[in-house]
Protein backbone atom coordinates (compact mmCIF):
# COMPACT_ATOMS: atom_id res chain seq x y z
CA UNK A 1 0.00 0.00 0.00
CA UNK A 2 1.31 3.62 -0.61
CA UNK A 3 -0.10 6.64 1.02
CA UNK A 4 1.03 9.86 -0.87
CA UNK A 5 -0.58 12.75 1.59
CA UNK A 6 -0.46 16.66 0.14
CA UNK A 7 2.55 16.10 -1.47
CA UNK A 8 4.48 18.88 -3.03
CA UNK A 9 7.94 19.36 -5.19
CA UNK A 10 9.06 22.53 -5.79
CA UNK A 11 12.14 22.67 -8.41
CA UNK A 12 12.99 26.85 -8.42
CA UNK A 13 9.93 28.16 -9.48
CA UNK A 14 8.68 25.28 -11.35
CA UNK A 15 6.41 23.13 -9.26
CA UNK A 16 6.17 19.62 -10.26
CA UNK A 17 3.98 17.42 -7.97
CA UNK A 18 1.41 20.36 -6.16
CA UNK A 19 -0.67 19.06 -3.14
CA UNK A 20 -1.00 15.35 -4.82
CA UNK A 21 -3.21 12.82 -2.03
CA UNK A 22 -3.22 9.84 -3.29
CA UNK A 23 -3.66 5.88 -2.11
CA UNK A 24 -1.91 2.95 -4.29
CA UNK A 25 -3.77 -0.37 -3.07
CA UNK A 26 -2.33 -4.32 -3.55
CA UNK A 27 -4.06 -6.58 -5.21
CA UNK A 28 -4.38 -4.62 -8.61
CA UNK A 29 -2.09 -3.25 -11.65
CA UNK A 30 -2.70 1.09 -10.80
CA UNK A 31 -1.52 2.87 -14.18
CA UNK A 32 -0.19 6.06 -13.53
CA UNK A 33 -1.24 8.64 -16.05
CA UNK A 34 -0.30 11.80 -17.33
CA UNK A 35 1.45 13.57 -20.13
CA UNK A 36 5.41 14.21 -20.47
CA UNK A 37 5.89 16.75 -17.61
CA UNK A 38 3.07 15.76 -15.18
CA UNK A 39 4.92 14.87 -12.55
CA UNK A 40 4.72 10.71 -12.44
CA UNK A 41 8.72 10.27 -12.74
CA UNK A 42 8.89 13.10 -9.76
CA UNK A 43 6.21 11.72 -7.78
CA UNK A 44 8.09 8.20 -7.91
CA UNK A 45 11.55 9.24 -7.20
CA UNK A 46 9.67 11.44 -3.81
CA UNK A 47 8.16 7.85 -3.18
CA UNK A 48 11.48 6.65 -2.98
CA UNK A 49 13.27 9.18 -0.76
CA UNK A 50 15.49 10.23 -4.03
CA UNK A 51 14.41 13.55 -3.70
CA UNK A 52 13.07 15.35 -0.80
CA UNK A 53 9.46 16.50 -0.73
CA UNK A 54 8.79 20.10 -0.12
CA UNK A 55 6.33 19.38 1.88
CA UNK A 56 3.83 16.52 2.35
CA UNK A 57 4.33 12.77 2.96
CA UNK A 58 4.32 9.36 1.60
CA UNK A 59 4.64 6.43 3.30
CA UNK A 60 4.95 2.68 1.68
CA UNK A 61 3.15 -0.78 3.93
CA UNK A 62 3.20 2.59 6.53
CA UNK A 63 6.97 3.11 6.67
CA UNK A 64 8.77 6.05 4.85
CA UNK A 65 11.16 4.49 2.16
CA UNK A 66 14.09 6.69 3.03
CA UNK A 67 13.81 5.84 6.42
CA UNK A 68 14.77 1.83 5.32
CA UNK A 69 18.58 0.87 5.83
CA UNK A 70 17.19 -1.88 2.69
CA UNK A 71 15.44 -1.49 0.01
CA UNK A 72 15.13 -4.05 -2.15
CA UNK A 73 12.75 -6.54 -0.12
CA UNK A 74 10.38 -3.58 0.34
CA UNK A 75 10.19 -2.25 -3.06
CA UNK A 76 11.23 -3.36 -6.54
CA UNK A 77 11.44 -0.52 -8.67
CA UNK A 78 12.10 0.35 -12.23
CA UNK A 79 12.47 4.09 -12.69
CA UNK A 80 14.73 4.59 -15.64
CA UNK A 81 16.31 1.82 -17.62
CA UNK A 82 19.42 4.04 -18.30
CA UNK A 83 20.18 4.19 -14.57
CA UNK A 84 23.15 1.24 -15.07
CA UNK A 85 26.55 1.64 -15.53
CA UNK A 86 27.14 0.85 -18.63
CA UNK A 87 30.63 -0.60 -18.25
CA UNK A 88 29.46 -3.73 -16.06
CA UNK A 89 27.67 -7.20 -17.27
CA UNK A 90 24.14 -7.51 -16.49
CA UNK A 91 25.33 -10.41 -14.14
CA UNK A 92 27.77 -8.47 -12.12
CA UNK A 93 25.02 -5.09 -11.96
CA UNK A 94 22.65 -7.90 -10.10
CA UNK A 95 25.09 -9.30 -7.87
CA UNK A 96 26.38 -6.03 -6.88
CA UNK A 97 22.94 -5.26 -5.92
CA UNK A 98 22.00 -8.27 -4.72
CA UNK A 99 24.95 -8.48 -2.42
CA UNK A 100 24.09 -4.91 -0.94
CA UNK A 101 20.40 -6.80 0.29
CA UNK A 102 22.36 -9.68 1.46
CA UNK A 103 20.30 -11.62 -1.34
CA UNK A 104 21.73 -14.49 -2.35
CA UNK A 105 23.43 -15.39 -6.04
CA UNK A 106 20.73 -18.04 -6.94
CA UNK A 107 17.96 -15.46 -7.10
CA UNK A 108 20.10 -13.71 -9.23
CA UNK A 109 20.19 -16.31 -11.70
CA UNK A 110 16.28 -16.63 -11.22
CA UNK A 111 15.29 -13.65 -11.94
CA UNK A 112 17.69 -13.42 -14.92
CA UNK A 113 15.97 -16.48 -16.57
CA UNK A 114 12.06 -14.57 -15.85
CA UNK A 115 13.21 -11.93 -17.36
CA UNK A 116 14.78 -14.10 -20.41
CA UNK A 117 18.13 -12.28 -20.26
CA UNK A 118 20.06 -15.31 -19.03
CA UNK A 119 21.77 -15.90 -22.13
CA UNK A 120 23.56 -12.41 -22.66
CA UNK A 121 24.39 -12.44 -18.74
CA UNK A 122 27.25 -11.92 -19.47
CA UNK A 123 27.56 -9.20 -21.68
CA UNK A 124 28.52 -5.91 -21.31
CA UNK A 125 24.82 -3.63 -20.80
CA UNK A 126 26.20 -1.05 -22.49
CA UNK A 127 25.38 -2.89 -25.52
CA UNK A 128 21.89 -3.90 -24.96
CA UNK A 129 18.92 -2.08 -26.60
CA UNK A 130 16.51 -0.14 -24.40
CA UNK A 131 13.91 -3.58 -24.69
CA UNK A 132 16.69 -5.47 -23.42
CA UNK A 133 17.84 -2.90 -20.40
CA UNK A 134 14.20 -2.38 -19.41
CA UNK A 135 14.14 -6.35 -19.11
CA UNK A 136 17.14 -5.90 -16.57
CA UNK A 137 15.42 -2.80 -14.63
CA UNK A 138 12.42 -5.65 -14.25
CA UNK A 139 14.77 -8.28 -13.21
CA UNK A 140 16.63 -5.99 -10.43
CA UNK A 141 12.81 -4.67 -9.34
CA UNK A 142 12.06 -8.37 -8.65
CA UNK A 143 15.09 -9.15 -6.98
CA UNK A 144 14.02 -9.20 -3.48
CA UNK A 145 10.61 -10.10 -3.85
CA UNK A 146 9.06 -7.26 -2.55
CA UNK A 147 5.18 -6.64 -1.80
CA UNK A 148 5.70 -3.32 -3.95
CA UNK A 149 6.34 -2.68 -6.58
CA UNK A 150 7.02 0.51 -9.52
CA UNK A 151 7.27 0.98 -12.74
CA UNK A 152 8.52 3.84 -15.10
CA UNK A 153 7.20 3.67 -18.48
CA UNK A 154 8.59 -0.01 -18.61
CA UNK A 155 6.71 -0.47 -22.23
CA UNK A 156 9.22 1.95 -23.90
CA UNK A 157 11.42 -0.15 -26.25
CA UNK A 158 9.86 -3.48 -25.99
CA UNK A 159 8.48 -5.43 -29.06
CA UNK A 160 5.01 -6.40 -28.76
CA UNK A 161 5.58 -10.16 -27.41
CA UNK A 162 8.33 -7.84 -24.77
CA UNK A 163 4.72 -5.97 -24.20
CA UNK A 164 2.16 -8.72 -23.60
CA UNK A 165 5.19 -10.48 -21.05
CA UNK A 166 5.11 -7.38 -18.89
CA UNK A 167 1.34 -7.09 -19.04
CA UNK A 168 1.41 -10.41 -17.71
CA UNK A 169 3.98 -10.33 -15.34
CA UNK A 170 2.24 -7.17 -13.59
CA UNK A 171 -1.18 -8.87 -13.57
CA UNK A 172 0.44 -11.75 -12.03
CA UNK A 173 2.04 -9.52 -9.93
CA UNK A 174 -1.05 -7.81 -8.48
CA UNK A 175 -2.91 -11.17 -8.14
CA UNK A 176 -0.14 -12.27 -6.01
CA UNK A 177 -1.61 -9.36 -3.23
CA UNK A 178 1.00 -7.07 -4.10
CA UNK A 179 0.94 -3.52 -5.09
CA UNK A 180 1.74 -2.45 -8.46
CA UNK A 181 1.89 1.22 -10.10
CA UNK A 182 3.08 1.56 -13.45
CA UNK A 183 3.45 5.08 -15.11
CA UNK A 184 2.81 5.70 -18.41
CA UNK A 185 2.15 8.70 -20.77
CA UNK A 186 0.32 6.37 -23.24
CA UNK A 187 -3.53 5.53 -22.46
CA UNK A 188 -3.28 2.58 -24.68
CA UNK A 189 -0.67 0.69 -23.16
CA UNK A 190 -2.72 0.96 -19.91
CA UNK A 191 -6.25 -0.12 -20.72
CA UNK A 192 -5.07 -3.31 -21.39
CA UNK A 193 -2.96 -3.41 -18.62
CA UNK A 194 -4.12 -1.97 -15.49
CA UNK A 195 -7.32 -2.35 -13.59
CA UNK A 196 -7.41 1.08 -11.44
CA UNK A 197 -6.34 4.43 -13.35
CA UNK A 198 -4.63 7.37 -11.25
CA UNK A 199 -4.54 10.49 -13.72
CA UNK A 200 -2.25 13.61 -13.09
CA UNK A 201 -1.17 16.91 -15.32
CA UNK A 202 0.73 19.43 -14.36
CA UNK A 203 1.58 17.99 -10.90
CA UNK A 204 -2.49 17.47 -9.71
CA UNK A 205 -4.79 14.71 -9.32
CA UNK A 206 -7.13 14.50 -12.47
CA UNK A 207 -8.61 11.48 -12.12
CA UNK A 208 -8.46 8.32 -9.34
CA UNK A 209 -11.05 5.45 -10.47
CA UNK A 210 -10.93 1.99 -11.64
CA UNK A 211 -10.78 1.93 -15.50
CA UNK A 212 -14.31 1.03 -15.14
CA UNK A 213 -15.61 3.72 -13.55
CA UNK A 214 -13.16 6.25 -15.67
CA UNK A 215 -14.54 4.68 -19.12
CA UNK A 216 -18.11 5.33 -17.95
CA UNK A 217 -17.31 8.82 -16.67
CA UNK A 218 -14.76 9.88 -19.67
CA UNK A 219 -16.17 7.86 -22.66
CA UNK A 220 -18.83 9.75 -24.81
CA UNK A 221 -21.59 8.47 -27.40
CA UNK A 222 -21.16 10.23 -30.37
CA UNK A 223 -23.65 9.91 -33.53
CA UNK A 224 -22.46 10.48 -36.76
CA UNK A 225 -24.96 11.31 -39.24
CA UNK A 226 -25.10 12.01 -43.21
CA UNK A 227 -27.51 14.13 -44.81
CA UNK A 228 -27.98 16.10 -48.23
CA UNK A 229 -29.04 19.26 -45.72
CA UNK A 230 -26.46 19.72 -43.13
CA UNK A 231 -27.24 23.51 -42.68
CA UNK A 232 -30.83 22.30 -41.89
CA UNK A 233 -29.98 19.77 -39.64
CA UNK A 234 -27.46 21.57 -37.23
CA UNK A 235 -29.65 24.55 -36.55
CA UNK A 236 -31.95 21.54 -35.48
CA UNK A 237 -29.63 19.87 -33.40
CA UNK A 238 -28.23 23.34 -31.74
CA UNK A 239 -32.14 24.43 -31.24
CA UNK A 240 -32.27 21.25 -28.49
CA UNK A 241 -29.21 22.26 -27.06
CA UNK A 242 -27.15 18.87 -28.07
CA UNK A 243 -23.85 19.79 -30.00
CA UNK A 244 -22.71 19.15 -33.35
CA UNK A 245 -19.37 19.11 -35.40
CA UNK A 246 -18.14 18.13 -38.87
CA UNK A 247 -16.22 14.75 -39.29
CA UNK A 248 -13.19 15.38 -42.03
CA UNK A 249 -15.75 13.68 -44.63
CA UNK A 250 -18.41 15.97 -44.53
CA UNK A 251 -21.24 14.35 -42.26
CA UNK A 252 -22.09 15.77 -39.20
CA UNK A 253 -20.86 14.33 -35.42
CA UNK A 254 -23.86 14.66 -32.87
CA UNK A 255 -22.96 15.04 -29.21
CA UNK A 256 -25.72 14.71 -26.41
CA UNK A 257 -28.83 13.22 -28.44
CA UNK A 258 -29.20 9.59 -28.63
CA UNK A 259 -29.71 7.78 -32.10
CA UNK A 260 -33.48 7.40 -31.80
CA UNK A 261 -33.68 11.33 -30.52
CA UNK A 262 -31.85 12.30 -33.63
CA UNK A 263 -33.76 10.22 -36.38
CA UNK A 264 -36.89 11.48 -34.80
CA UNK A 265 -35.65 14.53 -34.88
CA UNK A 266 -34.66 14.59 -38.42
CA UNK A 267 -38.12 12.93 -39.03
CA UNK A 268 -40.03 15.91 -37.62
CA UNK A 269 -37.89 18.37 -39.42
CA UNK A 270 -38.73 16.98 -42.64
CA UNK A 271 -34.81 16.48 -42.58
CA UNK A 272 -33.53 13.09 -45.18
CA UNK A 273 -31.14 11.20 -43.32
CA UNK A 274 -28.79 8.82 -45.25
CA UNK A 275 -27.25 7.11 -42.52
CA UNK A 276 -26.82 6.98 -38.74
CA UNK A 277 -23.79 5.82 -36.98
CA UNK A 278 -23.12 5.68 -33.00
CA UNK A 279 -19.08 5.34 -32.26
CA UNK A 280 -17.47 5.89 -29.17
CA UNK A 281 -14.84 8.05 -28.07
CA UNK A 282 -11.93 5.98 -27.26
CA UNK A 283 -10.10 5.73 -23.94
CA UNK A 284 -7.11 7.77 -25.72
CA UNK A 285 -9.28 10.61 -26.56
CA UNK A 286 -11.57 10.70 -23.08
CA UNK A 287 -7.57 11.20 -21.61
CA UNK A 288 -6.17 13.34 -24.08
CA UNK A 289 -9.39 15.35 -23.73
CA UNK A 290 -8.93 15.20 -19.56
CA UNK A 291 -5.45 16.48 -20.03
CA UNK A 292 -5.35 18.92 -22.62
CA UNK A 293 -8.21 20.62 -20.53
CA UNK A 294 -6.15 20.64 -17.43
CA UNK A 295 -2.98 21.77 -19.83
CA UNK A 296 -4.99 24.70 -21.33
CA UNK A 297 -6.99 25.31 -18.41
CA UNK A 298 -3.63 26.00 -15.88
CA UNK A 299 -1.97 27.63 -19.31
CA UNK A 300 -4.59 30.25 -19.74
CA UNK A 301 -4.51 31.06 -15.89
CA UNK A 302 -0.60 31.98 -15.94
CA UNK A 303 -1.55 34.52 -18.06
CA UNK B 1 -6.31 -15.43 -3.27
CA UNK B 2 -8.63 -13.84 -0.21
CA UNK B 3 -7.33 -11.21 2.39
CA UNK B 4 -6.31 -13.12 5.06
CA UNK B 5 -3.47 -15.39 2.85
CA UNK B 6 -2.43 -12.05 1.33
CA UNK B 7 -1.75 -10.63 4.82
CA UNK B 8 -0.30 -13.89 5.55
CA UNK B 9 2.21 -13.83 2.65
CA UNK B 10 2.95 -10.08 3.41
CA UNK B 11 3.77 -11.03 7.08
CA UNK B 12 6.09 -13.88 6.03
CA UNK B 13 7.89 -11.33 3.78
CA UNK B 14 8.50 -9.06 6.51
CA UNK B 15 9.80 -11.80 9.04
CA UNK B 16 12.14 -13.26 6.10
CA UNK B 17 14.21 -9.86 6.38
CA UNK B 18 18.23 -10.29 7.42
CA UNK B 19 19.73 -7.75 9.74
CA UNK B 20 20.93 -4.88 7.71
CA UNK B 21 24.33 -5.61 7.86
CA UNK B 22 27.63 -3.46 6.80
CA UNK B 23 29.74 -5.77 5.27
CA UNK B 24 26.77 -6.30 2.88
CA UNK B 25 27.60 -3.04 1.42
CA UNK B 26 31.06 -3.87 1.09
CA UNK B 27 30.73 -7.01 -0.95
CA UNK B 28 28.52 -5.03 -3.27
CA UNK B 29 30.77 -2.27 -3.24
CA UNK B 30 33.68 -4.83 -3.95
CA UNK B 31 32.03 -6.49 -6.98
CA UNK B 32 30.98 -3.15 -8.64
CA UNK B 33 34.96 -2.14 -8.58
CA UNK B 34 35.85 -5.25 -9.41
CA UNK B 35 33.33 -5.59 -12.44
CA UNK B 36 34.84 -2.63 -14.33
CA UNK B 37 37.78 -3.40 -17.07
CA UNK B 38 38.78 0.35 -16.11
CA UNK B 39 39.74 -0.63 -12.43
CA UNK B 40 42.24 -3.35 -13.98
CA UNK B 41 43.67 -1.03 -16.75
CA UNK B 42 44.37 1.71 -13.45
CA UNK B 43 45.95 -1.00 -11.29
CA UNK B 44 48.07 -2.44 -14.16
CA UNK B 45 49.18 0.85 -14.85
CA UNK B 46 49.91 1.85 -11.38
CA UNK B 47 52.24 -1.39 -10.90
CA UNK B 48 53.86 -1.52 -14.47
CA UNK B 49 54.43 2.46 -14.11
CA UNK B 50 56.10 2.29 -10.97
CA UNK B 51 58.33 -0.99 -11.03
CA UNK B 52 59.65 -0.16 -14.81
CA UNK B 53 60.12 3.17 -14.12
CA UNK B 54 62.30 2.58 -10.47
CA UNK B 55 64.34 -0.34 -12.42
CA UNK B 56 65.08 2.19 -15.25
CA UNK B 57 66.69 4.91 -13.26
CA UNK B 58 68.06 2.22 -11.07
CA UNK B 59 69.94 0.60 -13.61
CA UNK B 60 70.77 4.14 -15.35
CA UNK B 61 72.74 4.58 -12.09
CA UNK B 62 73.98 1.36 -12.22
CA UNK B 63 76.06 2.14 -16.15
CA UNK B 64 77.17 5.35 -14.99
CA UNK B 65 78.13 4.29 -11.35
CA UNK B 66 81.93 3.76 -12.36
CA UNK B 67 81.70 7.25 -14.06
CA UNK B 68 80.74 9.25 -11.00
CA UNK B 69 82.81 11.37 -9.24
CA UNK B 70 83.92 10.64 -5.68
CA UNK B 71 81.44 13.22 -4.26
CA UNK B 72 79.20 12.52 -6.69
CA UNK B 73 78.70 8.82 -5.13
CA UNK B 74 79.25 10.22 -1.70
CA UNK B 75 75.89 12.49 -1.83
CA UNK B 76 73.89 9.47 -4.41
CA UNK B 77 70.49 9.35 -3.06
CA UNK B 78 69.33 5.48 -3.37
CA UNK B 79 65.77 5.65 -2.52
CA UNK B 80 64.96 8.63 -5.48
CA UNK B 81 65.70 5.55 -7.57
CA UNK B 82 62.48 3.37 -5.93
CA UNK B 83 60.58 6.04 -6.49
CA UNK B 84 61.25 8.95 -9.69
CA UNK B 85 58.58 11.32 -10.05
CA UNK B 86 58.34 10.34 -14.19
CA UNK B 87 57.32 7.02 -13.31
CA UNK B 88 55.04 7.93 -10.14
CA UNK B 89 53.31 10.81 -11.94
CA UNK B 90 51.19 8.04 -13.73
CA UNK B 91 50.56 6.46 -10.32
CA UNK B 92 49.68 9.52 -8.75
CA UNK B 93 47.03 9.82 -12.53
CA UNK B 94 46.02 6.07 -12.42
CA UNK B 95 45.32 6.60 -8.16
CA UNK B 96 43.14 10.11 -8.62
CA UNK B 97 41.45 9.12 -11.84
CA UNK B 98 39.80 4.88 -9.77
CA UNK B 99 39.05 7.00 -7.12
CA UNK B 100 36.96 9.58 -9.38
CA UNK B 101 35.62 7.14 -11.72
CA UNK B 102 34.38 5.08 -8.61
CA UNK B 103 31.74 7.61 -8.03
CA UNK B 104 31.52 10.27 -10.29
CA UNK B 105 30.94 7.23 -13.22
CA UNK B 106 27.88 6.02 -11.01
CA UNK B 107 26.73 9.56 -10.38
CA UNK B 108 26.99 10.19 -14.19
CA UNK B 109 25.33 6.97 -15.41
CA UNK B 110 22.39 7.41 -13.16
CA UNK B 111 23.48 3.88 -11.45
CA UNK B 112 23.64 6.08 -8.48
CA UNK B 113 19.77 6.57 -8.21
CA UNK B 114 19.76 2.65 -8.53
CA UNK B 115 21.92 2.12 -6.04
CA UNK B 116 20.20 4.42 -3.36
CA UNK B 117 16.63 2.55 -4.61
CA UNK B 118 18.21 -0.28 -3.09
CA UNK B 119 20.19 0.93 -0.08
CA UNK B 120 18.20 3.83 1.07
CA UNK B 121 21.04 4.29 3.66
CA UNK B 122 22.72 6.73 1.49
CA UNK B 123 25.71 7.28 4.10
CA UNK B 124 26.22 3.48 4.56
CA UNK B 125 26.75 3.22 0.58
CA UNK B 126 29.42 6.24 1.00
CA UNK B 127 31.46 4.56 3.90
CA UNK B 128 31.29 1.24 2.13
CA UNK B 129 32.54 2.68 -0.88
CA UNK B 130 35.16 4.70 0.71
CA UNK B 131 36.63 1.85 3.00
CA UNK B 132 36.62 -0.91 -0.16
CA UNK B 133 38.69 1.83 -1.94
CA UNK B 134 41.14 2.83 0.58
CA UNK B 135 41.83 -0.53 1.16
CA UNK B 136 42.22 -2.05 -2.20
CA UNK B 137 44.13 1.29 -2.94
CA UNK B 138 46.13 1.00 0.15
CA UNK B 139 47.29 -3.06 -0.57
CA UNK B 140 48.28 -1.96 -4.19
CA UNK B 141 50.41 0.74 -2.87
CA UNK B 142 52.27 -1.64 -0.15
CA UNK B 143 53.18 -4.32 -3.15
CA UNK B 144 54.05 -1.41 -5.40
CA UNK B 145 55.80 0.76 -3.47
CA UNK B 146 57.51 -2.91 -2.12
CA UNK B 147 58.51 -4.16 -5.14
CA UNK B 148 59.90 -0.96 -6.60
CA UNK B 149 62.21 -0.29 -3.50
CA UNK B 150 63.37 -3.90 -3.51
CA UNK B 151 64.01 -4.31 -7.23
CA UNK B 152 65.56 -1.08 -7.29
CA UNK B 153 68.02 -1.21 -4.40
CA UNK B 154 68.86 -4.81 -5.81
CA UNK B 155 69.98 -3.54 -8.38
CA UNK B 156 72.00 -1.04 -6.88
CA UNK B 157 73.48 -3.28 -4.28
CA UNK B 158 75.78 -4.38 -6.91
CA UNK B 159 77.69 -1.14 -7.15
CA UNK B 160 77.96 -1.10 -2.76
CA UNK B 161 75.15 1.45 -3.34
CA UNK B 162 71.50 0.50 -2.42
CA UNK B 163 69.80 1.15 0.32
CA UNK B 164 68.08 -1.67 3.16
CA UNK B 165 64.86 -0.48 4.73
CA UNK B 166 66.74 -0.27 7.94
CA UNK B 167 68.63 3.05 6.30
CA UNK B 168 67.72 6.21 7.84
CA UNK B 169 64.62 7.47 5.64
CA UNK B 170 64.09 4.61 3.47
CA UNK B 171 61.39 3.02 5.36
CA UNK B 172 59.86 6.53 5.61
CA UNK B 173 59.80 6.99 1.98
CA UNK B 174 58.01 3.15 1.14
CA UNK B 175 55.42 3.94 3.82
CA UNK B 176 55.13 6.93 2.11
CA UNK B 177 54.48 6.03 -1.02
CA UNK B 178 52.30 3.52 -0.46
CA UNK B 179 50.01 5.59 1.55
CA UNK B 180 50.09 8.22 -1.72
CA UNK B 181 47.32 5.54 -3.41
CA UNK B 182 44.76 5.94 -1.51
CA UNK B 183 45.43 9.16 -0.57
CA UNK B 184 44.83 10.39 -4.47
CA UNK B 185 42.09 7.84 -4.77
CA UNK B 186 40.44 9.77 -2.08
CA UNK B 187 41.07 12.94 -3.33
CA UNK B 188 39.39 11.58 -6.41
CA UNK B 189 36.46 10.17 -4.99
CA UNK B 190 36.04 13.45 -2.87
CA UNK B 191 35.77 15.60 -6.40
CA UNK B 192 33.32 12.56 -8.10
CA UNK B 193 30.96 13.35 -5.62
CA UNK B 194 31.47 16.75 -6.02
CA UNK B 195 31.31 16.77 -9.73
CA UNK B 196 29.36 13.90 -10.67
CA UNK B 197 31.07 13.78 -13.78
CA UNK B 198 33.62 11.72 -14.75
CA UNK B 199 35.96 13.63 -17.57
CA UNK B 200 35.76 17.08 -15.05
CA UNK B 201 36.42 15.06 -11.55
CA UNK B 202 40.03 13.15 -13.24
CA UNK B 203 40.52 16.89 -14.39
CA UNK B 204 40.21 18.20 -11.21
CA UNK B 205 41.98 15.64 -9.11
CA UNK B 206 44.76 16.43 -11.78
CA UNK B 207 45.19 19.66 -11.33
CA UNK B 208 45.02 19.68 -7.94
CA UNK B 209 47.53 16.62 -8.13
CA UNK B 210 50.00 17.29 -10.60
CA UNK B 211 49.62 21.08 -11.94
CA UNK B 212 49.16 22.79 -8.79
CA UNK B 213 52.10 22.35 -7.38
CA UNK B 214 54.39 23.79 -10.52
CA UNK B 215 51.87 26.87 -9.36
CA UNK B 216 53.93 28.45 -6.46
CA UNK B 217 57.16 30.22 -6.11
CA UNK B 218 59.20 28.26 -3.99
CA UNK B 219 61.50 31.65 -2.84
CA UNK B 220 58.93 33.38 -0.97
CA UNK B 221 57.62 31.55 2.40
CA UNK B 222 54.54 31.81 2.26
CA UNK B 223 53.93 30.12 -1.24
CA UNK B 224 56.40 27.69 -0.39
CA UNK B 225 54.27 27.16 2.52
CA UNK B 226 51.45 26.58 0.21
CA UNK B 227 53.20 24.10 -1.72
CA UNK B 228 54.71 22.02 0.88
CA UNK B 229 50.87 21.55 2.15
CA UNK B 230 49.62 20.01 -1.00
CA UNK B 231 49.53 16.35 -0.96
CA UNK B 232 52.08 15.05 -4.08
CA UNK B 233 54.93 17.68 -2.43
CA UNK B 234 54.18 16.31 0.79
CA UNK B 235 54.65 13.23 -0.02
CA UNK B 236 57.80 14.08 -2.05
CA UNK B 237 59.08 15.52 1.08
CA UNK B 238 58.95 12.24 2.81
CA UNK B 239 60.41 10.27 0.22
CA UNK B 240 63.60 12.76 -0.17
CA UNK B 241 66.90 11.65 1.47
CA UNK B 242 66.94 13.06 4.78
CA UNK B 243 70.78 14.27 3.93
CA UNK B 244 69.39 16.39 1.10
CA UNK B 245 67.82 19.78 1.47
CA UNK B 246 65.80 21.03 -1.98
CA UNK B 247 65.23 24.66 -0.78
CA UNK B 248 65.39 26.68 2.17
CA UNK B 249 61.55 26.50 3.08
CA UNK B 250 61.63 23.15 3.66
CA UNK B 251 58.59 21.00 5.05
CA UNK B 252 59.16 19.24 8.42
CA UNK B 253 58.59 15.44 8.30
CA UNK B 254 55.78 16.01 11.02
CA UNK B 255 54.28 18.42 8.88
CA UNK B 256 54.52 16.69 5.88
CA UNK B 257 52.56 13.41 7.13
CA UNK B 258 49.55 15.94 8.44
CA UNK B 259 49.72 17.35 4.84
CA UNK B 260 49.45 14.00 3.50
CA UNK B 261 47.14 12.48 5.74
CA UNK B 262 44.38 15.68 6.04
CA UNK B 263 44.05 15.55 2.30
CA UNK B 264 41.82 12.16 2.28
CA UNK B 265 39.94 12.98 5.28
CA UNK B 266 38.94 16.30 3.77
CA UNK B 267 38.28 14.77 0.44
CA UNK B 268 36.14 12.30 2.07
CA UNK B 269 34.01 14.29 4.75
CA UNK B 270 33.36 16.40 1.53
CA UNK B 271 32.30 12.99 -0.34
CA UNK B 272 30.15 11.56 2.59
CA UNK B 273 28.56 15.46 3.18
CA UNK B 274 27.48 15.79 -0.64
CA UNK B 275 26.51 12.24 -1.16
CA UNK B 276 23.82 12.61 1.94
CA UNK B 277 22.61 16.51 1.30
CA UNK B 278 22.37 16.41 -2.47
CA UNK B 279 19.32 14.70 -4.69
CA UNK B 280 21.06 11.90 -7.21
Amino acid sequence: MIEIRDLTKRYGRTTAVDRLTLTVRPGHVTGFLGPNGAGKSTTLRLLLGLHRPTSGSTLIDGQRFAARRRGLRHVGALLDAGDVHGGRSARSHLRALAASNAIGRSRVDEVLGEVGLTGVAGRRIGGFSLGMKQRLGIAAALLGDPPTLLFDEPFNGLDPAGVRWVRELFRRLAAEGRTVLVSSHLMSEMEQTAQHLVVIGRGELIADESLAEFAARSVQTQVVVRTPDPAALTVAVREVGADVGTTPEGALMVTGLSPTALGDLAFTRGIPVHELITRSTSLEEAFMNLTADRVDYRAGEHR
Amino acid sequence: MTASTEAARGAGRRAVEPAARFRDLLASEWLKLWSLRSTYGSMALIAVSAMLFSVRAALADHHNWPGYSAERQAAFDPIHDAFPEEGWLFVILAAGAVGAVAIAGEYASGQIRTTFAAVPARSAVAAAKVLVLATVMLVVGVLTAGVSFGLSQAILADRGAGASLGDPGALRAVVASALLLPVCALIGLGFGALLRHTAPAIVATTGLLLLLPLAFDLENRWTAAIHNALPVPAWERLVANPYIQFNEHLATVPGSWVALAAWPVVATLVAALVVHRREP
